[in-house]
Formats: C-alpha cells, sequence, structure tokens
C-alpha cells in the first residue's frame, strides 16, 4: 500500500452500507464517504451531510428571472418604445405576467441544473475513485464505503481490519496520489 | 371475496420478483450497448426516408411560399397550427406525467418516465417548427426575440403569439434538462459497462463525472424534485399560453375563458394516449415485460378515463354556455358546428374523445393490450379532429357571411403532417438505441423500496 491510500469497503445491499456507515460512524471515523447505485434513502441521514444549498440558489435565480424579464417587458412596451396596440395601455402589466412566469421557471431550472454540477463538482472526467478495483459496479449493483486517509483517526493497518471486520465483499485501496 | 389477492390490481406489482440490481442494469443497459438489429435498422430508414419528405415539404414552402398550403383568407390558421397544438399537447403530458407523477410518489411511474419525457422532448421540438413554417416570412422569426437592434424595434409583449415563442422555448429547455438530470445517474452506468472505447469516452463525457457518491445523490434528488415542482406549473402554463392563442381573440366559438384549462387537460389526455401507445410499441419490441407489467397500462387507462370525463365536460359546457348566454354569433357558431360542413369532425371528435373511453371503466379491457392499443390510438385521432374543429371549423364560419369559406388542405398540408410523424418516430428510433429507455437508478431504487435485492 502506497501512503495517502485510502480504503474502500465494498457491500451487496444498501442495508449492509447502512449499517456499516453506522459503526465507522461509531468507531469515530469523519472523512467518510459512501457511493450506492440509486439514492438510498436514509444514506445521507446516515452520513450526517448537511443539508443542500440548491433550493436557495434556485429561489433566488428564479425571483431573478421573473422580475428582469418583468421590468424588460414594462421598459420597452411602455418607456424605450411605446406604442398603441389595440388601444392597449402602454403598461399592460397582466400582458406581461406570462412571460415573467416562463423566465421565473427557466432562471429557477438553470440554476437548479448547473447548481447541481457546481455543488458536485461537475463536470468532472476523472477521480481516484475510478481507479479502484471492481468501482464500476458502484454505478450497477455494489454499495461502496469509503474511509479517507486525511481521517484523523485513520491508520492503513487497523483501519482495513476495523473495515474487514464489517464483512463487506472485498477491501480495495484508493490512490489518491493519481489525481 | 370470489377474487384471488393476487389478481387484485392494488397488490399488483410494478416490477417482477425476479429482477435484482445487477439484472436491471445488465438488461437495460444492454439494449444500448449490442448491435442494433434489423428491425430497428428498417425502422429508422423508413422513418428516415418520412424525415426527407418533411424537409422536402419544407424546402419547397420556404421557395414557393405559404399559398402552396390550403389556407385562405378566412382560415388563416390550417393544418400547421392544428399540427402545432397538437403535438404541443402530446408534448406537455411526458412531463407531466413525469413531474406530477414524481410527486405524487406513484411507483409506477418509474418504469415509463425516461420515454414519456423524451416523447416531450420530439413532440415539442417538433412543434415548434409549425409556428416558424407557417409564418409568411420564417427568415424573420428572430424579430420574436427581444434584442436591441439598429431599428429601435421590440417585440409586441401584448399578444400570445410571442408569449408562445417564450413558452415553448422555455418549456423545450426545462425538459432537456430535467430529462439530462434523470439520465445522468444512467449514462454513468452506461460508461461503466461499455466495453468499447468510443463508448466509453462517449458516455462517460454525458455523465459529467458522475460517481454516485451520497453527497452527489443528496443535491441530486434536491434538484430533481425541485426541476419537478417547477416543470408541473411550467406545463400548465404552456398549454394554457397555446389556448390563450384562440382565447384572447373575438372569435366566436374561440373567446372562452374555459380554454386555458381545456387545453391543458386535453393535452394531458392526448399525451397519455401517445405515452400508452409508445408504452405498448417498446415493451413488445424490447421485452420490457419486466419492468412495464398490467399494472402500468391499468393505471395509465385510468387516468385516460378521467381525463376524457374533464373533456367531456369541457364540450358539454362549451354547448351550454353558448345556449345559456345572450350572445348570438356563439349560439350559431355551435349550431353550425354541430350541422355544418365540419360536423362529421366535430362528431367524430365526441366519440374518440368521450365515447370510446368509456370502455376503460372495465377492468379486462384496461389490461387487453390490443383494445387499450385501439383506445390509445383513437383517442389520439380524436384529439387531432378536436384542433381541426377549433381551428378550421370556427374560422371557416366567423361573424360576416359574406367571408365564410371552407379549407381544403394540399398535397404540401398532408406531407408536412405526415412528415411531422416521420420525424418523432426518427427521433423516436435514435432514443432507443443510444438512450436507456428505462431509468435504471429509480427502478433500482423501486427494487429496493419492494425489499432489498441485490
Amino acid at each position: 500500500m502506497t501512503p495517502n491510500s485510502s480504503w474502500l469497503a465494498e457491500f451487496a445491499t444498501a442495508e449492509q452500507l447502512l449499517n456499516a456507515i453506522t459503526r465507522t460512524r461509531i468507531a469515530g471515523y469523519r472523512r467518510i464517504e459512501a457511493y450506492a447505485p440509486f439514492d438510498v434513502p436514509g444514506l445521507a441521514e446516515e452520513l450526517d451531510l448537511p443539508a443542500s444549498r440548491l433550493p436557495l440558489w434556485i429561489l433566488i435565480f428564479g425571483i431573478l428571472g421573473g422580475v428582469s424579464a418583468f421590468l424588460l417587458q414594462a421598459y420597452l412596451a411602455a418607456v424605450d418604445f411605446p406604442l398603441n396596440a389595440g388601444g392597449r395601455p402602454y403598461f399592460s402589466w397582466p400582458s406581461f405576467t406570462l412571460v415573467s412566469f416562463e423566465f421565473t421557471v427557466l432562471g429557477a431550472a438553470l440554476a437548479g441544473f448547473f447548481g447541481m454540477l457546481a455543488l458536485k463538482g461537475l463536470p468532472r472526467p476523472y477521480h481516484p475513485i475510478f481507479d479502484a478495483a471492481n468501482c464500476d459496479r458502484a454505478s450497477q449493483d455494489r454499495f461502496f464505503l469509503m474511509i479517507d486517509s486525511d481521517d484523523p483517526e485513520f491508520d492503513p493497518d487497523s483501519t482495513r481490519r476495523f473495515l474487514e471486520s464489517l464483512n463487506p465483499i472485498a477491501v480495495t485501496e484508493v490512490n489518491r496520489e493519481v489525481s | 371475496m370470489s377474487r384471488n389477492i393476487d389478481e387484485h390490481p392494488e397488490n399488483e406489482t410494478v416490477l417482477h420478483a425476479d429482477q435484482d440490481y445487477a439484472s436491471i442494469s445488465r438488461e437495460i443497459s444492454d439494449i444500448v450497448l449490442r448491435p442494433a438489429g434489423r428491425g430497428w435498422w428498417l425502422g429508422f430508414g423508413l422513418s428516415g426516408l418520412g424525415v426527407l419528405i418533411f424537409f422536402a415539404a419544407a424546402v419547397y414552402l420556404f421557395y414557393a411560399g405559404v399559398g402552396i398550403w390550403g389556407v385562405n383568407t378566412t382560415v388563416v390558421w390550417g393544418f400547421a397550427i392544428i399540427n402545432y397544438v397538437w403535438w404541443i399537447g402530446i408534448g406537455n403530458a411526458g412531463t407531466l406525467i413525469s413531474a406530477m407523477l414524481y410527486l405524487a410518489r406513484q411507483p409506477w411511474r418509474t418504469s415509463i418516465n425516461r420515454f414519456a419525457e423524451a416523447m416531450t422532448i420530439f413532440a415539442a421540438s417538433i412543434a415548434g417548427l409549425f409556428p416558424i413554417l407557417h409564418l409568411g416570412r420564417p427568415y424573420l422569426f428572430y424579430w420574436l426575440a427581444p434584442y436591441p437592434s439598429t431599428m429601435g424595434v421590440w417585440p409586441q409583449f401584448r399578444s400570445p403569439l410571442v408569449w408562445d415563442m417564450f413558452a415553448i422555448l422555455t418549456y423545450i429547455i426545462v425538459s432537456v434538462l430535467f430529462w439530462y438530470t434523470g439520465l445522468i445517474p444512467d449514462l454513468a452506468t452506461l460508461r461503466d459497462r461499455a466495453r468499447s472505447r468510443a463508448a466509453q469516452l462517449v458516455y462517460g463525457a454525458l455523465a459529467l463525472g458522475w460517481r454516485g457518491s451520497a453527497a452527489h445523490w443528496r443535491h441530486y434528488e434536491r434538484a430533481y424534485l425541485i426541476l419537478a415542482a417547477l416543470a408541473v406549473p411550467l406545463v400548465v402554463s404552456v398549454h394554457s399560453v397555446v389556448g390563450y392563442d384562440f382565447a384572447t381573440t373575438l372569435m366566436p366559438g374561440w373567446r372562452s375563458t374555459l380554454f386555458a384549462p381545456y387545453f391543458v387537460v386535453g393535452a394531458m389526455f392526448s399525451g397519455f394516449a401517445m405515452v400508452i401507445v409508445i408504452t405498448i410499441a417498446l415493451r413488445a419490441a424490447f421485452k420490457l415485460h419486466a419492468f412495464v407489467t398490467p399494472r402500468h397500462l391499468d393505471a395509465m387507462a385510468k387516468i385516460l378515463l378521467a381525463a376524457s370525463l374533464i373533456m367531456g365536460y369541457a364540450y358539454g359546457m362549451e354547448v351550454f354556455m353558448a345556449w345559456y348566454g345572450t350572445d348570438a354569433d356563439e349560439w350559431r357558431q355551435t349550431v353550425t358546428t354541430a350541422t355544418g360542413p365540419y360536423a362529421p369532425a366535430y362528431w367524430g371528435m365526441l366519440f374518440c374523445n368521450i365515447v370510446v373511453p368509456q370502455l376503460c371503466w372495465s377492468a379486462r379491457i384496461r389490461r387487453n393490450i390490443p383494445a387499450l392499443l385501439i383506445i390509445a390510438i383513437l383517442v389520439n385521432v380524436g384529439m387531432w379532429l378536436e384542433r381541426y374543429v377549433i381551428v378550421v371549423n370556427i374560422l371557416s364560419h366567423g361573424f360576416v357571411p359574406s367571408q365564410f369559406r371552407q379549407y381544403f388542405p394540399t398535397v404540401w398540408d398532408w406531407a408536412t403532417m405526415l412528415g411531422s410523424f416521420a420525424l418523432f418516430l426518427w427521433f423516436f428510433f435514435l432514443f432507443v438505441r443510444f438512450v436507456p429507455m428505462v431509468p435504471m437508478h429509480e427502478v433500482r431504487r423501486l427494487a429496493h423500496s419492494l425489499g432489498e435485492r441485490s
């Protein structure tokens, strides 16, 4: 094992992964990461992950989209080039609400999509985990738990023994040097 | 209780019991990763020929002008707008199904949402072509966008046709984002399962480095939930705006406050019918019997029935308000619709949309695949007739009797319309070839909630 390598334990079911995380946290490890082929209910709670900031971004960009679209329409139709269209008032605000609504949704959806990618540091074509043996099954049918070598409790030998005590299918190393 | 509990629809599974995580990933991704069969090449080639017809019709239209269509000075909107509303209606349902059923936590949504959303994107893109094609000067369509031109003029934001452009553009962008968000974990599965270098690179690039870590899933789940919550009001607004194209005019038969909700329900109705057709076709062609069970078809048929009842209410209310109100033109318009030259379309519409779906009250018919397929196709025909009745029939006898005129579609109208069907099929053939048609990660989650299967 090279220095700076982390340990990765492979499990067959989501239930085993959740149990393993509980025991790993009781053992005092904090720099742990889990990989699963689907959104396992309760996984974030087990890992005690902070709430996603995404909803706030979406709210802000949604409001920005709607307000800017309304102001743009009002400015263009009532100030910049007022035109008598069918005898309607220049500032015919009910007509402006639909495009404002569409832009609210557009701003929010763009913020949601790109915010999701940004918060996860994606797109990122390469990550050291991709070199770990069998990790291609994290997107198919296996569940993984990684204890990072940055963890203050981390010790190459005892951490490995600890992970093996959790009854995984295999424990492999992830070489962080490659990145 | 005479019925066996296993046969009771509510207890029926939405996923076959012999599927585990590995088999779900294998069966669905192998459809994409193995070489295409002869049937695929045949369908792709034939629909490709239809696409050529569509482009030929469009090129001749750009060359010769909009007069090659059957529109005249009275019936100024013909097949182009009928098809536009029909396609956007179909396009609305995919997102509605996917997002609304996601918010309602319906487990049977899982297997069908990917191709319902694909249907949305293709249908909405095709719908978006028609408003441009039917312009007299299609090369100036960009004048609909507010950009600082040297002329200093701006689009007229009081027109529903301008709202339309923003609604459709937003709708296509948001649907694509919603669809792609749902795809990212599945593209990672394809990246990891692909054996050819090219497929690994392409799917690896498209998966954006998805690792399936708990932190990924946390943001992902938030993003997907909020996109779903945004998509539902967006769909309602998009088809309401389509309804306003008609409802904000002064035309008797169009100036109805009912149009926005009535169009939205009509969109859901025709879209669900189209999803049933696509589900039945893909289930048979790709042997998806483990993922699409009779329970799915049963649930979709029930929604079709519910939508049909609301449509029936709307048709009834249109006639009732015309009779109850004091507007002579409104009543004359209603009587002419039912008895005039377009009466066959009107009665055909009522038959296909109101009478035929009543068969879905029977559980036997809901589970009978050929019967359900015929009902779904007839609903799509009926919904096309509905738009025909609304556009052509209403325009042909407006206020001034000297202006009454009929509409006769030309061969170019038909070529554009049939070509648009081919374009839709062509897109769909590409979709089933390169994209997993069932969301694998969601089916795995479903398998997990139905009892852990590894």
